[in-house]
């Protein structure tokens, strides 16, 4: 599959980086910055191409007629539109660009129908969405939904009060007399995809995954009892508040947002008519201390600035908020950030790259959610008629290896399966995979056994491994 | 430095290198010579250390661009030194340094030998001599990216070292399939003129040596006289048509391939590649028409020849133009500071370089008229970077730099000047023979150890473009 993507910037490089992975596709990157395709060619395995990304014998260096796809995410919506525009005209057969004006994002429909895009990416949007989805369940570090909200997956940090440390999983389960199965354990940025013997230790964050009504009971019985939250600061009004705050408002939970530009909080005042918006710096203790923030049970720093959006969570969390979201659009703070102790951590960029990959690893994957910039991924898939997973006991099937299926969805039921449960067809399967590249229901089954011919190609792969171990 | 990653990816060199003396093995077992015990040593010894680095698990698996630069110097030094060792081992040539610059000239596809008999070598190691050729001309470490499973983003810096030219590039997204669209393309050339030569009369084995001295652009030969021994017409123009190809940038070769033909003759270097050589073509004929040959077909036959051999480096010689009047052989030695394309087989500065210096220098004095104005110098239409022009300018002066060194430092063993120069030239340029006692018919024998070890350096420094050598010598470069 050939690639093509205009803008080398934060999210192009991400996404560059993980499609590069994947020896299935080849990948172009067009920016007009010496600078940042420098840095792309340096470190990934593409094709870097210097120009306007709009012009058309740009395009055609690139070799958009053959190409499968092209993703526009330059700084510019403009530019991004008319980018896809020109390659749709040129003949590749999918586009997907970033459009992130929230004037535009009201005419979407118009937009893409006229243009021709396939998919439309708004990151802030998705922010906003994560965020809040996140707000909804105070005592998770994050919430990612499957199945149309009828499976659930929460991210815990393992504490004293949860009474985890230091036992298994299968002790765990026999003492909660849950049905919530614990899929992933990040230990030190290291992704465990564990089984009933893996012994929990603490600072662990977990992911535990099951229907929404055992998580909340799994959680209430480990002592992390989701409080609703009434009273949420939101500092910063860029895009992000804009969408954020129409969403918690629909939630019913009392908003208000600082602002240090006068401006621009006068713009936010046109538009969000009964919010209650402070023109003040959100990052000065005093401010926020006038503002109640002891009271308040929520705070989400969204500024433009990295640094202000953590010194004002640590300030926070200094006064006991119960949830502190923070805004971290640098990758390169990832190290610094976990140890500083703030919780949950929004990255637009990942969010962005998480939806596109979605987007581009085609369509019988029905989410996605990479985790630890996708050392895992928990994949929900619809098996169709003809797959060799359906009718047979899960036991029978020969996975590939770091591989589990966490629950079965039928209708409006949701199994954690066991060894003799059985897939049918209709059936949503989540899995849970350290493998990358899975991208249909039967790249689960392992191919390792059978055929002479079969033993060579895995001999060959084995010592390709041991090449580049 | 990541030594690590750097050791390992060098073992894998090593095991590449012993796998492609097996045919040199076949050649040896087939005909019986005394070189299959020396064979076999050396392939047991280079696959012994390539084994034990696959062992070592480097914790990160980046490889920076000095790691790429180290892995090219560090890894052409080690495959020319096990190089040598079948010659040495099976006696051939028996002494150390000797072998080494035979295996250096092999590699850097500069065909300058130390043999005075070549008919008296073993056939395997006239295999293998040459072998080296096909293999050094599109790169060794290019060869394990086209071969290995799977290569990291990486080694695109391992290829920007070994690969020739101010800008290497990739022609498709992935490193390996460009590696492997390279080596696809060679490949054909290589195969057609095989498959020519044996139609035009040569044995096939022969027919082979002067395949891989000529897509290669190296110039090993199986005879003392070259091609001059076969005086057959047919199997000149075919080598002439062939090394003249091999000068040109493969990715040229990609680009009609897929339909644009346009573009081949379009290319801005390849125009001047092509006058370069048609224009000394024309002033050799007419210099040695009436004073060496008689008849204007013989003279132009041998001007050709000879102006593109020596031009794309490789260095196979039909007369012996040392014989040739002083402006003819001021005008080849010229040719070897120019060389082929970038992106090609061929050695020396490259017409690009000579190009883009030649812009460069048009807007200085442009510049002193008009102090204030604004230039920009333009290759195919684009404007070149300012980086890449002073990359460029700073090539150039340190080529001349390393020339002069190596001349200084040679003349001390007291040969004349045509030779210190001509030898220097041909050995930086990757061109092979030279003019006076390493004239066609001479070879570098008679020069002392250091002398040889000076010229091996030049060779390897010729062929990796300087820098990567040069950064050997840097504390800087070996520091964490």
């Amino acid at each position: 599959m050939k690639i093509i993507i205009v803008g080398a910037g934060k999210v192009g490089y991400t996404l560059a980086e993980n499609l590069s992975k994947d020896n299935n596709y080849d990948v172009t990157v067009i920016d007009k910055d010496d600078d940042a395709l420098a840095k792309v060619e340096e470190n990934l395995d593409v094709l870097c191409i210097k120009g306007n990304g709009v012009s058309a014998s740009i395009l055609m260096e690139a070799e958009i007629v053959n190409s499968d796809l092209i993703i526009a995410v330059t700084g510019s919506d403009e530019i991004n539109m008319l980018c896809c525009l020109t390659a749709k005209k040129l003949g590749v057969k999918k586009a997907v660009a970033r459009v992130r004006n929230p004037e535009y994002s009201q005419e979407l429909s118009i937009i893409k129908d006229q243009i021709g895009l396939d998919y439309v990416i708004n990151p802030e949007f998705a922010a906003a969405e994560e965020i809040a989805r996140s707000m909804g369940f105070s005592s998770a570090i994050n919430v990612e939904n499957f199945a149309k909200g009828r499976v659930r997956m929460v991210d815990l940090i393992v504490n004293d009060e949860m009474g985890l440390d230091g036992k298994s999983l299968a002790d765990i389960d026999k003492e909660s007399k849950s049905t919530v199965l614990i899929g992933v354990i990040v230990r030190n940025n290291e992704v465990l995809v564990p089984n009933g013997s893996t012994v929990i230790q603490k600072n662990d964050h977990i992911y535990a995954i099951g229907n929404p009504s055992s998580i909340y009971s799994f959680c209430k019985y480990h002592g992390k009892n989701p409080d609703k939250i009434k009273n949420v600061i939101i500092v910063g009004g860029g895009r992000i508040t804009f969408y954020l705050y129409k969403l918690l408002v629909g939630m019913g939970i009392n908003t208000k947002i600082i602002e240090i530009n006068g401006d621009r909080c006068h713009e936010l005042a046109d538009v969000l008519p009964n919010a209650l918006i402070i023109n003040d710096d959100g990052s000065d203790e005093g401010v926020l201390k006038s503002e109640n923030i002891d009271t308040v049970d929520g705070f989400i720093a969204v500024t433009g600035i990295d640094e202000v959006n953590i010194m004002s969570s640590l300030i926070a969390k200094n006064f006991k908020v119960k949830k502190v979201i923070t805004k971290v659009s640098r990758t390169n703070y990832d190290n610094i950030v976990n140890h500083l102790g703030l919780d949950t951590v929004i990255s637009p960029k990942e969010i962005t790259t998480n939806y596109i990959l979605k987007y581009v690893r085609g369509k019988s994957i029905e989410s996605l959610h990479r985790i630890v910039d996708g050392q895992a991924e928990v994949i929900e898939f619809v098996v169709d008629k003809n797959s060799d997973l359906i009718d047979k006991p899960l036991k029978n099937i020969k996975m590939v290896p770091n591989t589990i299926i966490a629950t079965i969805v039928r209708r409006k039921e949701v199994v954690v399966p066991h060894g003799k449960d059985v897939i049918k067809a209709g059936d949503r399967i989540i899995v849970i995979t350290k493998q990358q590249k899975i991208s249909t229901p039967s790249e689960l089954i392992s191919k390792v056994n059978g055929g002479l011919q079969n033993e060579l190609l895995n001999g060959i792969k084995k010592l390709g491994d041991i090449i580049n171990m | 430095m990541n030594y690590s990653m750097v050791l390992k990816n060098l073992g894998i060199l090593l095991i590449c290198e012993a796998l492609a003396m097996i045919p040199s093995l076949g050649v040896a077992i087939g005909t019986k010579g005394k070189d299959e015990a020396a064979f076999l040593y050396t392939i047991a010894i280079l696959l012994f250390l390539g084994i034990c680095t696959l062992f070592i698990k480097p914790k990160n698996k980046t490889i920076y661009g000095r790691d790429g630069f180290a892995i090219a110097s560090i890894g052409w030094i080690l495959a020319s030194f096990f190089g040598a060792l079948p010659f040495y081992f099976s006696g051939a040539v028996p002494s150390l340094v000797d072998s080494f610059f035979e295996a250096v000239s092999g590699f850097t596809t500069t065909g300058s030998s130390i043999i005075t008999n070549v008919e008296a070598l073993p056939q395997g190691l006239i295999f293998w001599r040459s072998f080296t050729h096909w293999i050094g001309g599109m790169g060794i470490l290019v060869l394990t990216m086209a071969i290995l499973p799977t290569i990291g983003a990486g080694n695109m810096q391992i290829m920007k070292a070994e690969s020739p030219g101010p800008n290497p590039g990739k022609l498709v997204p992935r490193l390996k399939k460009s590696a492997i669209i390279l080596y696809g393309i060679y490949m054909v050339i290589t195969v057609s003129e095989v498959i020519l030569l044996k139609l035009s009369g040569l044995s096939l084995f022969d027919s082979l040596i002067y395949s891989f001295g000529s897509v290669g652009t190296g110039g090993f030969a199986n005879k003392s006289l070259s091609i001059a021994h076969y005086n057959n017409i047919a199997a000149e123009i075919i080598i002439t048509i062939f090394c003249f190809a091999c000068g040109i940038n493969f990715s040229l070769y990609y680009t009609a391939i897929k339909g644009n033909i346009k573009e081949f003759f379009k290319d801005e270097e390849f125009k001047v590649y092509v006058s370069i050589i048609l224009v000394a073509i024309i002033l050799i004929t007419l210099n040695i028409y009436g004073n060496v040959f008689n008849g204007v077909g013989t003279a132009l036959r041998h001007s050709t020849f000879q102006v593109v051999t020596i031009i794309t480096t490789t260095g196979y010689s039909s007369t012996d133009f040392n014989q040739w009047p002083a402006f003819s052989k001021m005008i080849l030695l010229i040719l070897m500071f120019i060389g082929g394309c970038a992106g090609s087989t061929a050695g020396s500065v490259k017409n690009l370089r000579l190009l883009l210096l030649f812009k460069n220098a048009k807007r200085e004095v442009h510049k002193i008229i008009h102090p204030k104005a604004v230039y920009t110098v333009k290759y195919g239409g684009k404007t070149v970077n300012e980086n890449t022009l002073s990359a460029v300018s700073n090539f150039f002066v340190l080529y001349m730099f390393i020339f002069f060194i190596a001349v200084i430092l040679i003349s001390l063993d007291g040969k004349d000047m045509i030779t210190n120069i001509s030898a220097v030239t041909a050995t930086l340029g990757n061109i092979g023979p030279g003019l006076g006692v390493v004239g066609p018919m001479g070879s570098f024998s008679s020069f002392s150890d250091f002398s040889k070890m000076i010229m091996s350096f030049c060779m390897l420094a010729g062929r990796l473009e300087i820098y990567p050598l040069l950064l050997l010598f840097s504390r800087q470069f070996w520091k964490k």
